[in-house]
């Protein structure tokens, strides 16, 4: 189910401009790891690269490979479709489809992969919502179009759209950052249930978020405005945040810039 | 509600309870630039509706008098006699024209004004969108005696042939059927609405590239990011948050194909007085607009202009009709739309 992502050597620009130089990394299964650094750092970028969602970007291009497990996501036989299938992503802001109601939201990703049986859709649905901690919540309004939920349902009925199509990886780009202090509790929460069936990289601005949820952390900086951002640092969270190897790392995560 | 589903305008014009009918808020502050602008704008307001409700007091009130003498069913005579003392005139045909000629104009503009809009908003490179764009809108500026004169001089001699096939393969359906003999003659129903479709394509086409451009980024990603191909993203992401647009703008060109004079007026062969009831769309005739544009000269007494008021009267419940069914169609699934 969750597979090894593997990037070596790459580089991402977006035309001529190199958003990220150079970094190579090891994510295992079946564990949360955080990318962590200022804004402008590249860390979104990279986690767009990992399902090729930066190439949605006018001229956006990597060099470089990321491999799950064996596989070459960039190689030339490889639809950038069928990855999106493989390594989910759940965005910053809630995105559920607003012309559609809550289980047709999870549904989404099921009927685009030609799932048209109405009772593996309604179990998968019901499995998915209850995967995503929303289940209790909803269960009495499928029906109802999903705009109506609290921006902390939306995020989860998103994690549930994401999961139902059973992604190797789930990529998380900020998550919770539009969203209050109880609803980032219930998706840290549930970040810690699906680690034990999917790969996570998630990004995040919040660092005690990243130490509270991840058990590895990459630190992301940029030497200036305009210049490539870069992996400083990536080591176990405990590491990271109590005895870093890296000035830099110390400097960030102390608040000393950022 | 404030949703956070996307930075759409139209997400914040909604109050909780998902009225999102435009109205006035508490703001003003009462003073000056707040008064003369509030005043201005409510001013504008009350303008349109005494327009249309004096539109309409002046056609009943011409139209009440010659329908009081009408020796014919009004709705449903395909008779036209206004002369004399005993006259004798009914809307069916003119309705029946009318209709058909629209509702092929549409079925043709709306898909080829939809796929025109996809093309410049999602396929195109960008430097063929823009210029695209512009001369789309161009169409829109061609005046319509333009449009009537290439398609009875130039088009039209072309259209027989595709009209014969239509009829061989459909001529089993009442609407297709040759028993006028004019499938062998431009001057049809069926050739003024593709001349019709023409006229519109621009206005649908400009309205709905506005709305699928203004998709938010985000319900484009969430679809992308499911594995979604780019038809599929269009299909799940744009379509949807463009329906509402795209409705208002067939309504738009709907009121055009309705309310066209001159083109009608100089391709439609019109029908003699007591031609036989044909549904063909291979048959002549005449549609409301260019019915009264053809007998303006005849407008001398208050009971003939009265009979051709009357019928701008149903032309005007028409469209109103029309739109009131866009709306109940658009208003139907509102809580899906924030």
């Amino acid at each position: 189910m969750a597979k090894r992502i593997d990037v070596k050597d790459l580089n991402v620009f977006y035309g001529s401009f190199k958003a990220i130089e150079d970094v190579s990394m090891t994510v295992e299964p079946r564990s949360v790891t955080a990318f962590i650094g200022p804004s402008g750092c590249g860390k979104s970028t990279l986690l767009r690269t990992l399902n090729r969602m930066h190439e949605v970007i006018p001229g956006g291009r990597v060099e470089g490979s990321v491999r799950l497990d064996d596989a070459d996501i960039y190689g030339s036989d490889v639809d950038p479709v069928a990855v999106r299938r493989t390594v989910g992503m759940v965005f910053q802001r809630p995105n559920p489809f607003p012309t559609m109601s809550i289980g047709d939201n999870v549904a989404a990703g099921l009927r685009l992969n030609g799932m048209k049986d109405k009772k593996i859709l309604a179990e998968k649905i019901e499995a998915s919502l209850r995967s995503a901690n929303l289940w209790n919540e909803v269960k009495d309004r499928l029906s109802k179009p999903g705009a109506g939920l609290s921006g902390g349902q939306q995020q989860r009925l998103c994690i549930a759209r994401a999961i139902a199509v059973a992604p190797q990886v789930l990529l998380m780009d900020e998550p919770c950052s539009a969203l209050d202090p109880i609803s980032t509790l219930a998706i840290e929460d549930l970040i810690g249930e699906l680690k034990s069936t999917y790969t996570i990289v998630i990004v995040t601005h919040n660092m005690q978020q990243a130490a509270r949820v991840s058990d590895r952390t990459g630190f992301f900086n940029l030497a200036a405005t305009g210049k490539p951002g870069r992996l400083i640092e990536m080591d176990d969270t405990q590491k990271m945040f109590s005895n870093p190897t890296e000035r830099t790392t110390e400097d960030y995560i102390s608040g000393r810039f950022g | 509600m404030s949703s956070t589903t996307g930075a759409s305008i139209v997400d914040q014009a909604r109050d909780p309870l998902g009225n999102n009918t435009p109205q006035g808020d508490r703001a003003s502050t009462g003073r000056l630039g707040d008064r003369l602008f509030g005043g201005t704008a409510k001013g504008a307001g009350v303008l349109v509706i005494a327009l249309v409700t004096l539109t309409a007091v002046f056609l009943l009130s011409q139209a009440l008098p010659a329908l009081g003498k009408n020796g014919a069913n009004f709705l449903t005579s395909t008779e036209w006699n206004v002369d004399g003392s005993n006259p004798r005139f009914g809307i069916a045909n003119l309705l029946w024209v009318t209709v058909a000629s629209s509702v092929i104009a549409m079925i043709i503009a709306v898909p080829v004004g939809v796929c025109v809009a996809l093309f410049i908003t999602q396929y195109s490179p960008p430097w063929l969108s823009q210029p695209a764009a512009g001369l789309i809108d161009l169409l829109a500026a061609v005046p319509s005696i333009v449009y009537g004169i290439w398609g009875a001089f130039v088009f039209g001699p072309h259209i027989t042939g595709l009209q014969n096939v239509v009829n061989t393969l459909f001529g089993w359906l009442p609407f297709f059927g040759n028993e006028t003999g004019g499938v062998s003659s431009s001057g049809t129903i069926f050739f003024i609405g593709i001349v019709l479709s023409i006229m519109v394509l621009p206005i649908v086409t400009a309205l709905s590239r506005e709305v699928f451009a203004q998709t938010p980024v985000t319900h484009k990603e969430g679809a992308l990011a499911l594995g979604a191909t780019q038809w599929e993203m269009i299909r799940t992401a744009v379509l949807p948050f463009g329906k509402p647009g795209v409705i208002s703008a067939s309504m738009l060109g709907l009121g055009r194909a309705l309310g066209e004079t001159v083109a009608v007026l100089i391709i439609l062969s019109s029908l003699a007085n007591d031609t036989k009831w044909s549904w063909s769309v291979f048959n002549g005739g005449e549609t409301f607009a260019s019915k009264i544009a053809n007998n303006a000269a005849e407008f001398d007494s208050p009971q003939k202009s009265g009979a051709f008021i009357a019928a701008g009267l149903v032309l005007f419940i028409l469209t109103f009709v029309v739109n009131a069914i866009a709306r109940v169609v658009i208003e139907r699934r509102k809580a899906f739309s924030e």
